[in-house]
């Protein structure tokens, strides 16, 4: 139904509430994307029957025995202990739940009301109930992704009843667009997309402009390998985000959003279209919102598959049905962007600052995070470490707090090496980091950056210089090809460095590396390209042992460059056998049956088949 | 020359958009997510409808990964290679794939166009690291073992 004014949005809210209370009991299982693939729809399903059983129990004891409702919530960004089950009003939270679990927990958690201790989260012999009590969530301050997992993601009302689109209802009736741009202004929430770019300030040129046609652009292209932070707003939190291009809209004066999602992530762009068309039912989006002057549409966008297309000319160029391609700035996107008009650009999470703000004022948010990096910042937890997931802490917060307090430390207490921070447009962090205040300009004295918040960490069994390759092999592939630094430059660095993890790498080499790497940075036309080289540059200033060793002494410390790994035979353990030898491709191995056999290093192409065929275990992999 | 039928579906889905250039890429995708790829053919007829010339929606075409001008198998399968499934070893993962289908680097389809393997960057799945999807559904944390496991079940269901 829509909502013609504000009262009536006063009273559909006032409904969603009492809707939403309902239920003394509610059944949560996790419909992310971990989840589902870890089985979570058939948990949904099992639940929904017990459920359905519990109504008719209702009817024969009376109207006001509890029914347990089930939900489909967003991610609770718990996704390695998945699927996740959450009972209120205890807040009981299991993880790993299976299909055959779910009636041991109707039957313990909802009609006794105690937690099924078997199922519940446990750490170094802790317990714990809720979710809240948890150290991956207790110390995280979670503000852009307090509603993900808590409301039903596919139900406007719940966005409603928890206060939703109350900002965009105080922008439309309470503030002037002027004062819209004042207050984000005023709260200095920068751009979390990965420059760290003042919002403010970026919709106040746009604002400006004389131009009829005017455009807000939400970049939900989240390629970062190692990130998926935007991805579980959008699929967890949606409307936040809606609300945020909303309010930008009525700001700058624009009539058109555009959500440029990539095409990896079908289950956020199938809640983006089901959220867009409840909220233009609803009359919060389409002609005359809330019975205002204000219309706004938004509009969504697959991407095809560029990585490019994260970068702002690049991806307005796909809206427009072009090829990706970044252009060359001058004029700026807030002058000229999408379809040659202003435009303001911002990614997902930044959206989503918008509504607190202009809810709780720019002075509030401001005593959150650091002065120059106010705010939250959601990281995307990965790699090495034992908790792996999203996280979102105060800017300010520093690394040893994330990996060890929030994170649980190293993966199988495995010395810590490095975090990669931004993802290939980053650098690495390491050990004498840990300290550092993570915010937009800490980071840029450390030449890493924020970008778009991954964290990867690394233990001490990763070898760095393949870390490198890895990234730019990553970039090399997602060149566009338009410039020559990034097109040929990053090509000749990855040679380099293929060179070098094949161990026919020299100390000449990694000059060269530095050579390209600063010149590559200096002259590429895009952000992606100007960033291309740093985490090669960032690990030959962190590592540069670690690159002698490749070059010089043609060794890899931790066992990961296959050409510089020897297969050798212990005499002791060899009973002579022969099927080592039978097994080699290349006929490197020899010997007489029953006598120890040697392997032939001039020949052996290290393919590890001896060592998988081997009955007794006598055959080693050494650096 | 292509049946009528597929210019019949290229229609259906040009009327669902629009003639204008901002929407040669959302066509092009609804036409390869029904045939499962892009037939060369339906990008010129495609072009000529939107008035851009064939040289454009070309380069448009071949810009974007995603498309491809060859058919694909019936099981799209998606390797993850991001950041986190690297560090989680998903190279042993491709290899056990290679060794079941045969495929390999420049061969991506099985000639009885069962499988067809890519390799993704990153599938925003971190914290299952390493996954890949079948048809995007999303196997997590995947061993050598799994995938032999898993390819012994999409055989047996294809008859």
């Amino acid at each position: 139904m829509r909502i013609e004014n504000r009262e009536a949005l006063d009273k559909r809210r006032k409904e969603a509430k009492e809707a939403m209370k309902r239920p003394a009991h509610r059944i949560l299982v996790c419909a992310g994307t971990g989840c589902l693939a870890g089985g979570s729809a058939k948990i949904y399903d099992r639940f929904s029957e017990l459920a359905a059983g519990r109504d008719d129990v209702s009817v024969e004891f009376g109207a006001e025995i509890a029914h347990a409702e089930v939900k489909r919530s967003g991610c609770h960004g718990f996704c390695e202990m998945g699927p996740l089950v959450r009972i209120e009003p205890k807040n009981y939270l299991y993880v790993k739940v299976k299909e055959e679990d779910c009636d041991e927990i109707f039957e313990t958690s909802i009609q006794n009301d105690l937690p099924v201790e078997r199922l519940l989260y446990e750490a170094d012999g802790v317990k714990y109930e809720t979710q809240e009590k948890i150290p991956f969530y207790e110390k995280q301050t979670r503000l852009v992704l307090k509603n993900c997992g808590h409301i039903d993601a596919e139900n406007i009302d719940e966005y409603l009843a928890v206060g939703g689109y109350q900002a965009l209802e105080k922008a439309l009736f309470e503030l002037t667009p002027q004062a819209v741009v004042e207050e984000i202004s005023e709260s200095n929430l920068r751009g979390r997309g990965g420059g760290g770019f003042q919002t403010g300030y970026k919709w106040k040129q746009v604002a400006r402009q004389k131009e009829a046609d005017k455009y807000i652009v939400c970049n939900g292209d989240e390629g970062d390998p190692g990130a998926f932070m935007d991805r579980s707003v959008m699929e967890g939190d949606p409307h936040k985000m809606l609300e945020g291009m909303m309010i930008a809209g009525y700001a700058v004066g624009a009539q058109n959003g555009y959500i440029y999602v990539r095409a990896e992530y079908p289950l956020a762009i199938s809640r983006l279209k089901l959220a867009i068309a409840q909220a233009e039912e609803a009359g919060l989006l389409g002609d005359r919102i809330l019975g205002t002057d204000f219309s706004f549409r938004v509009h969504i966008n697959r991407g095809a598959g560029a990585f490019v297309c994260g970068e702002g000319s690049a991806l307005t160029a796909s809206i427009e049905g072009e090829r990706g391609m970044p252009r060359t700035k001058p004029p700026r996107t807030v002058e000229q962007g999408l379809f040659a008009k202003p435009t303001v650009l911002n990614n997902v999470e930044t959206y989503a600052n918008v509504p607190m703000i202009i809810n709780a004022g720019a002075a509030w948010y401001r005593t959150i995070g650091t002065e120059g990096s106010p705010g939250t910042k959601a990281f995307a937890l990965t790699g090495s470490v034992k908790n792996t997931g999203l996280i979102e802490v105060p800017m300010g917060t520093n690394l040893r707090k994330i990996v060890y307090d929030i994170g649980g430390g190293v993966k199988n207490d495995v010395p810590f090496k490095a975090v990669q921070i931004g993802g290939p447009s980053g650098g690495c962090l390491v050990t004498s980091n840990l300290e550092v205040a993570l915010d937009f300009d800490s980071l840029k004295k450390l030449n890493a950056m924020i970008g778009s918040g991954g964290l990867v960490v690394m233990d001490e069994n990763t070898c760095m210089v393949e870390v490198a390759r890895f990234f730019m092999n990553f970039t090399q592939n997602e060149s566009c090809g338009k410039c020559v630094p990034c097109r040929e430059g990053t090509k000749r660095m990855l040679d380099i460095l293929e060179d070098i993890v094949a161990g026919k790498g020299t100390k000449e080499s990694l000059q060269t590396l530095e050579e390209l790497g600063e010149a590559i940075t200096n002259t590429a036309l895009c952000g992606l390209g100007k960033s291309a080289a740093l985490p090669v540059l960032s690990t030959l200033r962190n590592f540069r042992e670690e690159y002698l060793d490749h070059v010089e002494k043609k060794c890899c410390k931790t066992g990961t460059c296959q050409a510089l790994m020897q297969y050798k035979i212990k005499p002791d353990l060899c009973k002579g056998c022969s099927k080592c030898a039978r097994n080699c491709p290349v006929s490197a191995i020899s010997g007489k049956i029953k006598e120890p056999f040697v392997i032939d290093q001039g020949l052996c192409i290290k393919c590890g088949s001896c060592l998988d065929n081997c009955p007794f275990g006598a055959i080693v992999k050494e650096s | 020359m292509l049946e009528q039928s597929y210019y019949d579906k290229a229609d259906e889905i040009i009327s669902q958009h629009g003639t204008v250039q901002r929407f040669l890429i959302p066509i092009i995708q609804d036409i390869q997510s029904y045939y499962r790829y892009l037939p060369p053919e339906l990008l010129s007829y495609v072009a000529k409808r939107l008035g851009i010339n064939e040289a454009k929606a070309y380069s448009v075409a071949t810009f974007y990964e995603n498309f491809s001008f060859e058919a694909k198998g019936k099981y799209v399968i998606r390797v993850c290679d991001g950041t986190a499934c690297h560090v989680r070893k998903s190279t042993a993962i491709l290899d056990q794939i290679y060794k079941e289908t045969g495929l390999g680097k420049g061969r991506h389809t099985t000639d009885d166009m069962l499988f067809t393997l890519e390799t993704v960057s990153c599938l925003g799945a971190c914290g299952l690291a390493p996954v890949l999807t079948v048809n995007d559904v999303v196997h997590p944390a995947m061993t050598p073992e799994k995938v032999h496991e898993l390819f012994e079940e999409l055989r047996g269901a294809k008859g």
